[in-house]
């Protein structure tokens, strides 16, 4: 209970913040709307904030679904095959060198206005932290673990399966955790840079006509849905990973 | 049941040899204890003797084979000081591991058939942790815990058993009780025990080697008299118990 009440309140005293503040320092509403008024604009536009949130949404789940099988995957290679490390490694840092501000263009003309950039866009951001922490994991697999499977004898895939693989999962849910974290940036970067549809684009739009309110109110709604992942994929992996909480103590 | 020799084993970290020149014979069927201070390359010998010091930037020398000339890959059990029970896995799940490991395969998602279950389950009665058969090792006490890890060796039903200090960490009670009951368990099983307490040398072992120097040289065998687990009122074990108490101590001040 607490764990829903604590957000929400957050929440609640943000919005009553934001309400007293343009209040006390009477900032025209083309500069700050009310709450209130942004509040009545979702609600108006309900339709349109819906159909554009859908693709947004799309976009940061695919671009985190991919994004984890690769950086899971980029992972196990570096585990796997040590003598790929030398080139894998500088390969990894190279993707988190470039800003993805100044890949967002090129990925627009490589893969158009549709959703496959934002997907990519959203991939490359998530990918490093997943396949880091994944790597981490996989790395520091308790040495007598091993040794016990060792004497056990079973063989490679075995013991990832049934022993790196699980001891690796915490350390991954960080990761993970990070990852939802930073997934709307993709999306919404990609969105800006060139698009026709979802939030970002939304914004974009609202932006240029000087639809203050449903600027805000796109704002607003791409924050529920960032903060609502984050909670979502925390209450899952915790389901899953129940051990975790005691055993990192 | 076979006997183990140890012809001529050495071991050197780099150029630092923490044993060279070591001959051991465990006897089938027995318990061997090996006692020694801290650092003085226990671990390492026993690790060398289950076949995990392959890796690394380590020389080593000599032969470890079983009577039968074999050796002993697959045919080993090893206990350590830790537990190493997976924090995810069942009580049952942590004992039925090996058999998990070996049967596993990409292809095929093998569960542990119904007679290991069984097995399982009545190893589990004799360590006397039946009821618990479905909890996860962090809802153990740490004697319940290696209760667990006495079971998963006793799963593994292997004639040689390996134990680096597997009570070291519990309390005094907890660890006679242990002791007593690994005693009564592994009776049949070939084993090397080691330990730096005395007392649990000599109550276990059919022969106790007292591991000392640097490199290290094994002593002669002590060869308590009894059966094991011997009693903790017996005279001579106390007296005993104090000489190498003292050997100990006065290692450990020339150290
Ligand atoms: N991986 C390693 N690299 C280099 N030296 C090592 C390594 N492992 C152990 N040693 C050294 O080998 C010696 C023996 O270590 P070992 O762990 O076998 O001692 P031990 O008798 O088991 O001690 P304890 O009773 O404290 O467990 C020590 O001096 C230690 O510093
Ligand atoms: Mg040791």
């Amino acid at each position: 209970m607490n764990r829903v009440l604590k957000p929400v309140s957050v929440i609640i005293g943000l919005l009553v913040a934001w309400q007293a503040l343009v209040m006390v320092l009477d900032i025209p509403a083309f500069i700050i709307p009310e709450p209130v008024a942004v509040i009545i604009r979702m609600y108006d536009d309900a339709g349109l904030l819906w159909h554009h949130t859908l693709v947004t949404l799309t976009e940061m789940l695919l671009g985190l679904g991919f994004g984890v099988l690769l950086g899971v995957l980029m992972a196990l290679m570096l585990v796997y095959f040590a003598s790929l490390r030398p080139w894998l490694l500088p390969l990894l840092l190279t993707t988190q060198a470039i800003p993805v501000f100044a890949l967002a263009p090129v990925l627009m003309l490589w893969f158009g206005y549709g959703m496959a950039s934002k997907v990519i866009m959203t991939m490359l951001i998530i990918f490093f932290p997943v396949a880091t922490c994944c790597y981490d994991g996989l790395r520091h697999t308790r040495q007598d673990w091993l040794d016990l499977a060792h004497t056990m004898g079973g063989g490679s895939w075995a013991v990832l399966r049934l022993i790196r693989w699980h001891a690796a999962l915490p350390a991954l849910a960080s990761g993970l955790r990070m990852a939802v974290v930073v997934a709307p940036i993709g999306a919404v970067v990609g969105e800006w840079v060139g698009s026709s549809a979802g939030l970002g684009y939304l914004m974009l739009q609202a932006n240029a006509r000087l639809w203050v309110d449903l600027m805000f109110a796109a704002l607003t709604v791409l924050a529920f849905c960032s903060v609502g992942l984050y909670y979502l994929t925390d209450l899952l992996l915790r389901k899953l990973i129940p051990w975790q909480s005691t055993d990192l103590s | 049941m076979f006997d183990i020799h140890l012809h001529g084993v050495g071991l050197a970290y780099g150029d630092h040899w923490v044993f060279k020149q070591l001959d051991l014979t465990l006897k089938g069927g027995q318990w061997t204890c090996l006692l020694g201070g801290s650092g003085v390359g226990k671990t390492t010998l026993l690790r060398m003797v289950a076949g995990l010091t392959g890796n690394g930037r380590v020389r080593t020398a000599g032969r470890i084979l079983g009577g039968d000339d074999q050796p002993l890959h697959g045919r080993i059990a090893w206990m350590a000081q830790q537990d190493s029970l997976l924090p995810w896995a069942t009580v049952l799940d942590n004992i039925t591991i090996g058999e998990r490991l070996r049967t596993i395969s990409i292809f095929r998602r093998t569960r542990v058939n119904q007679q290991a279950l069984v097995r399982a389950r009545a190893i589990l009665e004799r360590v006397g942790l039946a009821d618990k058969a479905d909890s996860l090792p962090q809802h153990l006490s740490g004697g319940q815990r290696q209760r667990v890890a006495l079971a998963r060796t006793l799963f593994e039903d292997r004639p040689v058993v390996l134990m680096d200090e597997p009570f070291g960490a519990l309390d005094a009670i907890t660890r006679l009780n242990l002791q007593d009951l690994a005693c009564e368990l592994l009776q049949d099983k070939t084993v090397l025990l080691i330990t730096h307490d005395p007392l649990e040398a000599l109550r276990l072992g059919h022969e106790v080697y007292h591991l000392r120097g640097q490199p290290a040289l094994l002593t002669d065998a002590i060869v308590p008299s009894g059966t094991t687990p011997r009693a903790l009122n017996d005279g001579r074990l106390m007296a005993l118990q104090g000489v190498l108490l003292d050997r100990l101590r006065c290692e450990e001040a020339a150290a």
